[in-house]
């Protein structure tokens, strides 16, 4: 059995489980959030041993020679000396630049960050109020000067994050960034290949953040986005993108409800999701393809969009965790 | 004489081969309820394990891993019908590849080899 050091205390890792598992139990307060290795809140410093392979995916290198680790995803197979990571060598601060409604429950947070903040559009991040609440979201925002990191923040009922943007922020308050993390990101050199965009809900943030930086890689290939939602309420920004569509010939927009309503815009479509992808993407033999947003009809999407044959590794997928 | 995982082409042919492969076995309705995982990438990751193995290449086999990992499905009826499907598709998954005939029929030896471990028999 493994040991670990933290903070001159000696504790043994019972097979299993995980070193977030064991400090928790033993009242230690450590941030954490999803506890699935995808938002990196619980991100510790090994000073002494070494930890597992499993326990550094998705951290970037630098971060990976000095030893952080992500403490939810380390099953330790040797005893380590470990320790929390001073916050400002993974966390910086940023000001609210703007916060506007984009629905009745979806807001669009901007933030400027005073170093320059490299990233990817559609790459998340973690947000923190303060040390110990934070939470993942996708980058909505293309990263290039004058551009404010954006975010698309739904309130959930009783989110105690989301609820402190919606009810509490302001513009001028400071907020903290931790990232970027993932791989759901439009690359160059296939300007041809076609791309099939699939999210629910504010899944559609970093949806939109791919397909600007495709447009605006003056990507030739066919862009078909998908926008699912229960209500016509939930379809934010539909008259942004349905613009978008018109000034684009390679640009296909689908806007999704499954629940139908009077005096709908003529674009939108009634019906699940996943259903109309399939009923208007037949083949999608070299295409790739990214989905974000409930989980349960990312697999779902994902699956058909593999059977109607694109490759399992151009599937880009950033399905939402709750904790 | 190059072995038969260099016949085939290696780790090329196996990478080639999961995506089609993992797709039939998905789309065949004689097996497709076994294969019902919500995590599609852990799930390609095995048969690329499995196609790496039967293929001949490099592989560390463990008897008791292959009962173990299949014990739940003989639970649930996994039977010899369903190890042909799984073999048939393999087949198939070659053939369009360009797989000689004769190579095919090793693969589909080597799978037969661990039919009983599969079958927890």
């Amino acid at each position: 059995m493994a040991q670990l050091k933290y903070k001159d205390e000696v504790f043994n890792v019972s097979s299993g489980s995980s070193v977030l598992d064991t400090l928790l139990e033993h009242g230690h307060e450590i941030p954490n959030n999803c506890r699935a290795g995808a938002c990196q809140s619980c991100v510790m410093q090994v000073t002494k041993g070494s930890v597992p392979e499993q326990a550094q995916i998705g951290l970037k290198d630098s971060h990976k020679t000095r030893g952080f680790f992500l403490a939810c995803s380390c099953r330790p197979e040797e005893d380590i000396d470990i320790c929390l990571p001073d916050a400002d060598q993974t966390r910086i601060p940023a000001c609210v630049s703007k916060i506007s409604k984009l629905s009745n429950d979806v807001v669009e947070l901007k933030i400027v960050t005073v170093e320059t903040f490299a990233y990817h559009a559609g790459q998340y991040v973690t947000l923190w109020r303060d040390e110990y609440l934070g939470r993942s979201y996708s980058l909505a925002s293309l990263p290039q000067p004058d551009e404010a990191l954006t975010f698309h923040i739904r309130l959930i009922p009783d989110g105690m994050f989301s609820g402190w943007v919606h009810k509490e922020l302001r513009v001028g308050d400071t907020i903290f960034v931790q990232g970027p993390i993932g791989d759901c990101f439009y690359t160059r050199g296939k300007p041809e290949q076609n791309l099939l965009l699939a999210g629910t809900g504010t899944g559609l943030a970093p949806l939109l953040g791919i397909m600007r930086d495709a447009l605006n890689s003056e990507h030739t290939g066919e862009i078909h986005l998908f926008h699912g939602a229960l209500t016509l309420s939930g379809l934010y920004l539909h008259d942004d993108i349905t613009m978008l569509e018109g000034a684009f010939s390679n640009l296909s927009y689908y806007p999704c409800v499954l629940n139908a309503e009077k005096n709908m815009p003529d674009n939108v479509i009634e019906g699940d999701i996943s259903k109309i992808i399939s009923a208007s993407v037949r083949h999608t033999c070299g295409w790739k393809t990214f989905l974000s947003g409930n989980q349960g009809l990312v697999e779902t999407i994902r699956k058909q969009v593999f059977l109607a044959g694109c490759n399992m590794k151009d599937i880009y997928a950033d399905p939402f965790i709750h904790s | 004489m190059a072995s038969l995982y260099e016949r085939i082409g290696g780790e090329a042919a196996v990478d080639a081969a999961v995506d089609i492969f993992y797709r039939k076995v998905l789309s065949d309705d004689r097996i497709n309820q076994f294969f019902d995982a919500v995590d599609m990438e852990a799930q390609a990751a095995k048969q690329k394990s499995f196609l790496t193995m039967v293929f001949g290449g490099p592989n560390n086999y463990n008897g008791k891993d292959m009962r173990e990992g299949h014990k739940h499905l003989v639970e649930r009826g996994l039977n010899d019908s369903h190890v042909d499907a799984v073999i048939e598709d393999l087949g198939a998954t070659l053939k369009e590849l360009g797989v000689a005939d004769a190579d095919i029929q090793e693969v589909a030896d080597i799978a037969n080899s661990v039919r009983d471990d599969v079958l927890n028999r």
